[in-house]
């Protein structure tokens, strides 16, 4: 394919052509084209099909407000629907499909929608397909889903990386435009940090569009050379191809630079995008301004753009929509296009103005007081109907109409933080209002100030004034200072249809309509029609249909309201957000240092929050999980079992009030306990609810070692630290977290000491007598490595737990273990640990649920009364200790072989079920292979005066219903003789 | 967000947690006549002020310290930073 | 004027000259029977309910901006009915019930889309809790199915099943679930309470509650004072501030909970999926955009926007869960304040004032909620009583000890 529409001059790179597919054709184009540059070169005008009616559609735009240009970029599982394919850089190889439209782009079968267009005015929906009520997900809604939606997904995982950043500096310039260029000179010359970030891949904005001069250059050259000199500046970083998407609070920007979209393929470990959070003190706004088009009868062909993108078109890429061009304009800046096309050989066939003092010209047609009534061309334009001022009507042959109604200032970022535009009356546009985000500023166009000039001094003196610099006035070239004058023209009366939001298809009449309907409020106008809900989020159709409304409504354009604008300023792909955090590294992992060696053991590991933990240890042979977990329990309660309870919190409390303030966090007291003893505590919320349990051992009178669940092991440091620092700020008491400074290990049963005593150095006793139950104390092992022993259980065997530095915790285990083979001694999992505790009624968390007091779990007694501990007071509210609140009970099937299911309900053996008749539910089940029967923990209303009672257990969702007997949470030897041997 | 910790200079919000109103600080006597209704309402009820709040942040990811901030909830500017111990002193809170 | 294909195609052929506005604009009358403060879904969802059921028709309902721009117009538009505790569930499936005539009832497609939805989960811990929750349900009559990671696997094979840190291990599925077209359940709502003769009063700011001996007179407004009987304040996530009119303290924080939507898309998700090992819910609205949310900002806040270290923590959760949504754009985010309550359960009560009466504290499950919201706020201005299925929604719970706290988190507002 040749270039058919290819210009002279431009900022491409003519040595080098590259090749590139659409819609399975090849065509070709040079570096520093777009993607919707390239294809208008190559004369291909028609790109896709509209939202709603599948109505065929081309370029509008040259920029990131594109609402029709969107194509799915590239293919396989890097396909990515939507894409603009006026903001998609050229790279050799690059593949686009057009989207939204069955079986062809140019035959779409739901362009039939636009024959019906009529019955699908704006809201259509909500009037109609309601009868039958069953029709709804069946029929009515699968036809408007597959008829909606534009692009698809490839359904398969993303394959490239991502990364996020931090950067910091004085002054943030967004937009690199004229403003923006001399905002970041004067700061960088001034030697402050300064980020100069631009969405687009060429620095310069406009000036790399227009034909002015700047000094005594070109606007582009004056650009390129304000660049080279901004390289130079050590203090000075430009951030090209990065947007800032939003402006979050206390000077933090988002800004996403993508760093791989305009290469075929990503270098190894290159991230595709990266999202940056940008620290600033001060910013800049100069993100300019944005065309605004002018409604008309069937003004959404393929062919009619923006005029002054078919200028950026033209003098940028070198490239013109087609050999033939009109223009419809509202004010001079329409002309600039003509004269620029007209001087790069284009035929002008008119400029149509609704003037009537519009300015002559001799090169070509001017048409004052004229407007655009119609068009023609189903898949791109080929002839444009002008009324003229007589009355009479002109057709004009042609292929592209280029369009301008104005400028608006690009205000979207002074939105971010709830801040309203306000109306000015001499640019007929909205303009920043006065409540920006705290430290950002605005210049250039988007400020308001409409020339090159003007630019030039407001991004000067905006800069300056940003950083309070005192330095004078920096010498500005001279530039075009021509203010364009702008008097609004919204659209053409009396046309049936006319579009506003090109891609969701909402027109000029549906905006009339939202408001005979009553939806006059602007929020209700968009969200009724749509009106800029589409990916453009309606840059280029917003003010238009507010204007209209207004109009409509006798208001003027400020009484009828503002549109704000939301982050981000243009879409951002998820995984832009994402970053590095999915899949394995969506959460950190943490390991036990002995997890590899029950790797080694092929253990089968369990996510515990960020932990792994082995859950059992299968041996060659064992089939199913429940072996294994028989047989660690088994040979745990008849020998000696070990098991890594490295995850628990740890807590280091130290200071002459360490007992003082465990009294104050536990419900139950704590000054008493002597040294050497360990305790178990409860400790509750300030609501009253039980919040965890664990134990404290005093090494020391004024050293304790406390122990959280693992689950809680944060949360219960922080309130500790909230306890002391907020609470009673004068004691004398420090924390410290040592969960990972220990690796801490169970060893359980009843030849637990006759194990350790095989590995405790000679001079530490831990006989029954010496090292009594819930003994504690600071010992060696191993010929002289320090450690802590606690005789504590929670399987209710007669239990240690020991704990070495971490770094000593794989070698620990590995001694254990070859100390433990006389006793056969076994590793086990949190399995075996659940089966363990749940026959000794130990709660844990499936009961710890934050709903249950210390009444509901049978630890009433441990609340003590005598004392200001937390939660104690509201633990007293009168529902809280009602006759017939749950406890904790223990749940046997009267058929040992029945299943017991955690989250079945409890009720009466006869009577109803339902949720009237329900008087508790199971909170954990096992099988214990001691009892040989299935049994559960559970919270039963009055449950501690039902012991023996029959229930039946219900589980209708797991489809179960089991006759069992209330019992005692201790299962296993409720005396505790065990745990005492 | 930024809190700039009277320690530790200005941090990134998202190293702090979260707690609530800092009149959380002031927990009432548990041996006070009306202790229980005292303990509701501390535990229970907020001004919840749109404007000037006094909250408490906990420097998680930091060096644990627990912060008083004043932050304005219509805008989230932050106009005060202080140790919640010194607050919890300032109040009368001792041992 | 009653909707109808009909009426759409007689119009279509008419240039749409007949369509009417889909409520008045009215000047408020000096007294009204009942002041309802707040133009949201659950304002206006009372006064359709009061007009309607109750047969009071002398009702306004004033709101300061415009209809149906609080959370209702800003929230990820899930039904469900999925609780656990005596305290909801017959309250939601009530509600549900009432989605499942709302169309016919309104004369109005809501475009309630009972997709189902699916609540993953991934410990043991979870799935005890699920089953719990989900025999709740069935228990008070509601559906209610637990699927097993296989189950889960067919019906949604684009789920992270074989690079997942936190692995599927099944999840509770109701299919009766799904979603509503937000803004018209607003509109509905507004249009029969109109029809029934309710004044409904945008751009009237309440600025004050006139109480005289310890009764509410009316309220003081942007547009003068408007007396009533009695006053209903619908406001969540200012309530705050409205209550604060009458010297009350209330069991809530103002928090910002942000949600997002992606460019549209043809369709990829089935229905409403909600990622148990992260902050991450998410359906797929009509129209083709990922509707997605997380876990609220975490701070006290009236400021109807938040910032990055959510939007980031909800993206990871979605790419963790979901894969495939990598390359969809985010569009837009935007933020709603939330009536944060210190069990994460709602209150729908009297209040201290005689002939004041609060709706509220809804957190972040406002809108599936908004039928029967309305409906019971109605019986209780109607009757003095609170309607049978939300008799827990009570201030006193605090005091008593009768909290529903579904998640376990006790009385700090921010973690449920």
């Amino acid at each position: 394919m040749t270039q058919s529409n290819r210009l002279s001059g431009g900022q491409i790179d003519r040595n080098t052509t590259v090749n590139f597919r659409f819609d399975n054709r090849n065509y070709t184009a040079h570096p520093g084209d777009t993607l919707a540059s390239a294809l208008l070169a190559n004369d291909v005008r028609l790109i896709g099909r509209s939202f709603k009616y599948h109505r065929p559609r081309g370029l509008l735009t040259a920029g990131s407000e594109e609402p029709n240009g969107i194509v799915e970029l590239r293919s396989g599982n890097r396909q990515e629907p939507n894409t603009r394919a006026t903001t998609t850089e050229m790279f050799d190889g690059l593949e686009a499909q057009s989207q939204n439209r069955w079986p062809s782009l140019k035959f779409d079968a739901l362009g039939v929608n636009d024959l019906f267009s009529n019955f699908l005015s704006a809201g259509f929906y909500y009037k109609t397909f309601m009868w039958p009520a069953a029709f709804w997900e069946k029929i009515y809604e699968p036809i408007i889903r597959r008829a909606a939606g534009l692009g698809s997904l490839s359904m398969e995982a993303d394959p490239d990386e991502y990364d996020k950043g931090f950067r910091h500096c004085d002054l943030l310039i967004i937009g690199a435009g004229p403003s923006g260029l001399m905002a970041a000179l004067t700061a960088g010359r001034a030697g402050a940090d300064v980020i100069l970030a631009d969405e687009d891949f060429r620095f310069g904005g406009r000036l790399n569009s227009e034909t002015f001069s700047v000094g005594d250059q070109s606007g582009s050259d004056w650009a390129a050379q304000a660049v080279a000199e901004l390289s130079s500046m050590p203090n000075v970083r430009l951030m090209a191809r990065t947007t800032v998407i939003g402006a979050f609070d206390h000077g933090i920007y988002g800004a996403v630079e993508r760093t791989g979209d305009h290469v075929a393929t990503l270098p190894a470990g290159k991230p595709r995008q990266i999202l940056w959070r940008i620290y600033t003190k001060k910013t800049l706004l100069c993100a300019g301004s944005t065309e605004r088009p002018i409604a008309f009868e069937n003004n959404d062909r393929p062919g009619i753009m923006m005029a002054s993108a078919l200028r950026t078109y033209a003098n940028r890429f070198a490239v013109t929509a087609s050999q033939r061009v009109a223009i419809f304009t509202n004010n001079d800046d329409g002309h600039r296009t003509a004269a620029d096309l007209h001087a790069k050989g284009v035929h002008i066939c008119a400029v149509v103005d609704v003037r009537e003092d519009a300015p002559v010209n001799y090169d070509y047609e001017v048409l004052s007081g004229a407007q655009v009534v119609n068009t023609k061309g189903r898949l791109g334009l080929t002839f444009v109907e002008v009324a003229l001022p007589d009355g009479s009507t002109r057709t004009l042959e042609c292929g592209a109409l280029g369009v301008s109604g104005g400028w608006n200032p690009n205000v979207h970022l002074t939105c971010h933080q709830r801040g309203r535009p306000v109306w000015n009356d001499d640019l007929a546009a909205f303009v920043p209002g006065s409540n920006l985000p705290v430290g950002l500023t605005v210049a250039g166009a988007a400020n308001g100030v409409m020339s090159t000039q003007g630019a030039l001094q407001s991004g000067a003196e905006a800069a300056a004034a940003a950083l309070e610099l005192s330095v004078a006035q920096p010498v500005l070239p001279e530039a075009e200072d021509t203010p364009i004058a702008q008097k609004p023209f919204w659209y053409v009366e009396g046309c049936k249809r006319a579009w506003l939001d090109q891609q969701n298809d909402v027109t000029v009449k549906d905006v009339k309509l939202s408001y005979q309907e009553g939806f006059r409020s602007v929020e209700h106008l968009k969200r009724y029609t749509t009106l800029g809900m589409a990916t453009d989020q309606g840059k280029t159709s917003n003010i238009s249909a507010l204007a209209i409304m207004a109009e409509v409504a006798g208001k003027s354009i400020p009484e009828t309201g503002t549109t704000i604008f939301r982050p981000p300023y243009t879409p951002v792909p998820i995984s832009t957000f994402a970053g590095r955090m999915k899949g394995q590294e969506f959460h950190p992992t943490r390991l036990t240092p002995s997890h590899y060696w029950a790797k080694e053991k092929g253990a089968v590991f369990v996510e515990v929050g960020n932990w792994l933990r082995a859950q059992w240890f299968p041996l060659p042979g064992e089939l199913h999980w429940r072996e294994s977990v028989d047989r660690e329990v088994r040979q745990t309660r008849a020998s000696v079992g070990v098991c890594d309870c490295t995850t628990l919190g740890k807590i280091d409390v130290q200071g002459a009030d360490a007992a003082d303030f465990l009294n104050r966090v536990y419900a139950n007291g704590f000054t008493k306990l002597p040294v050497g003893k360990t305790r178990y505590g409860l400790m509750l919320r300030e609501d009253g609810m039980v919040m965890d349990d664990g134990t404290a051992a005093r090494l020391a009178e004024d050293h304790f070692v406390v122990t959280t669940t693992t689950a809680n092991a944060v949360n219960v440091y922080r309130h500790m630290e909230f306890v002391r620092q907020c609470l009673f700020p004068d004691m004398d008491v420090q924390l410290i977290s040592t969960t990972e400074s220990w690796a801490q290990y169970a060893v359980a049963g009843p030849n637990s000491r006759k194990l350790l005593q095989k590995i405790v150095d000679p001079e530490f006793d831990i006989s029954n007598d010496a090292f009594p139950f819930m003994g504690c104390g600071n010992i060696t092992v191993c010929d002289g490595l320090r450690a802590r022993l606690f005789r504590i259980s929670f399987s209710g065997e007669l239990a240690f737990e020991i704990a070495v530095p971490s770094r000593y915790g794989d070698a620990l285990m590995r001694r254990l273990m070859t100390e433990g083979e006389e006793f056969e001694v076994v590793p086990y999992g949190t399995e075996a640990l659940g089966v363990m505790r749940i026959e000794k009624g130990h709660a844990a968390g499936n009961e710890l649920n934050g709903t249950t007091t210390a009444l509901n779990l049978g630890l009433g007694k441990m609340v003590s009364k005598k004392k200001d501990g937390i939660g104690s007071t509201l633990s007293e509210r009168e529902a809280l200790v009602e006759p017939d609140v749950l406890r904790l009970v223990g749940i046997k099937p009267v058929s040992p072989e029945e299943k017991v299911t955690a989250g079945g309900h409890l009720m009466n053996t006869t009577g109803p079920v339902d949720a009237a008749h329900d008087q508790g539910y199971v909170t954990s089940a096992a099988y214990s292979p001691i009892l040989n029967s299935n049994i559960g923990l559970g919270l039963l209303q009055d449950g501690a005066n039902r012991m023996g009672e029959k229930m039946r257990l219900v589980s209708p969702l797991t489809d179960l219903t089991v006759e069992v007997e209330i019992v005692s949470a201790h299962f296993v030897d409720p005396e505790g003789e065990r745990l005492r041997a | 967000m930024i809190i700039n910790h009277p320690l530790l200079g200005p941090r990134d919000a998202s190293e702090f947690t979260y707690l609530g109103d800092a009149s959380l600080i002031n927990r009432p006597d548990w041996q006070a006549e009306d202790a229980a209704d005292a303990f509701y309402e501390y535990g229970y009820l907020r001004d919840n002020p749109a404007g000037e709040h006094q909250e408490l942040w906990y420097h998680e990811a930091g060096d644990r310290s627990w912060l008083v901030v004043t932050r304005d909830t219509t805008t989230h500017e932050i106009s005060k930073v202080e140790l919640a111990r010194d607050v919890a002193r300032a109040r009368g809170r001792s041992k | 004027m009653r909707y109808s294909g009909f009426r759409v195609i007689k119009e279509a052929l008419t240039g749409h000259k007949g369509w009417k506005p889909v409520w008045r604009d009215p000047e408020p009358k000096a007294h009204y029977d009942i002041i309802v403060i707040g133009g949201g879904g659950h304002g206006l969802a009372t006064a359709h309910y009061l007009s309607k059921v109750y047969g009071h028709r002398n009702v306004a309902v004033v709101e300061k901006g415009w209809i149906g721009g609080g959370n209702v117009g800003r929230n990820t538009t899930i039904v469900r009915s999925n609780y656990m505790l005596d305290g909801n569930e017959p309250f939601y499936e009530f509600s549900m019930k009432l989605w499942e005539g709302l169309e016919q009832d309104l004369n109005y497609n809501a475009m309630m889309s009972q997709r189902g939805i699916l609540n993953l989960f991934h410990t043991d811990g979870q799935r005890d809790a699920y089953t719990r929750r989900g025999n709740a349900m069935i228990l008070h009559g509601a559906d209610a199915e637990l699927l097993d990671a296989d189950q889960v696997r067919k019906e949604h094979p684009y789920l992270n099943f074989d690079d997942a840190r936190f692995p599927i291990k099944g999840g509770l599925a109701q299919r009766r679930g799904g979603t509503a077209r937000h803004d018209a359940v607003a509109w509905g709502f507004a249009r029969s309470a109109d029809s029934h003769g309710v004044d409904i009063i945008q751009n009237c700011e309440v600025t004050g509650l006139r109480i005289e001996n310890g009764k509410c007179l009316g309220v003081e407004t942007s547009k003068g004072f408007i007396g009533a009987n009695k006053v209903g304040c619908a406001v969540a996530g200012n309530s705050g501030r409205v209550m604060n009119m009458a010297g009350m303290r209330l069991p809530i924080e103002s928090h910002v909970l942000q949600a997002f939507v992606s460019e549209g898309l043809k369709p990829v998700l089935p229905s409403v999926i909600t990622y148990g090992a992260g902050h991450f819910y998410v359906s797929q609205s009509d129209k083709g955009g990922l509707v997605f949310g997380g876990d609220i900002d975490g701070y006290n806040t009236y400021a109807q926007r938040g910032n990055l270290p959510v939007v980031e923590d909800v993206c990871e959760g979605g790419v963790s869960l979901m894969p495939m949504i990598g390359r969809a754009r985010l569009l837009r985010m935007w933020g709603g304040v939330m009536d944060m309550s210190m069990d994460g359960s709602p209150i729908i009560d009297r209040t201290p004032v005689e002939g004041l009466y609060f709706n509220g504290g809804w957190c972040y499950g406002g809108f599936k909620a908004t039928p029967a919201s309305g409906y019971c706020f109605a019986h209780l201005l109607a009757k003095d009583e609170p309607h049978s299925t939300a008799t827990a929604y009570r201030f006193d719970r605090f005091r008593t000890g009768r909290m529903i706290d579904e998640k376990g988190v006790g009385n700090q507002p921010n973690l449920h």
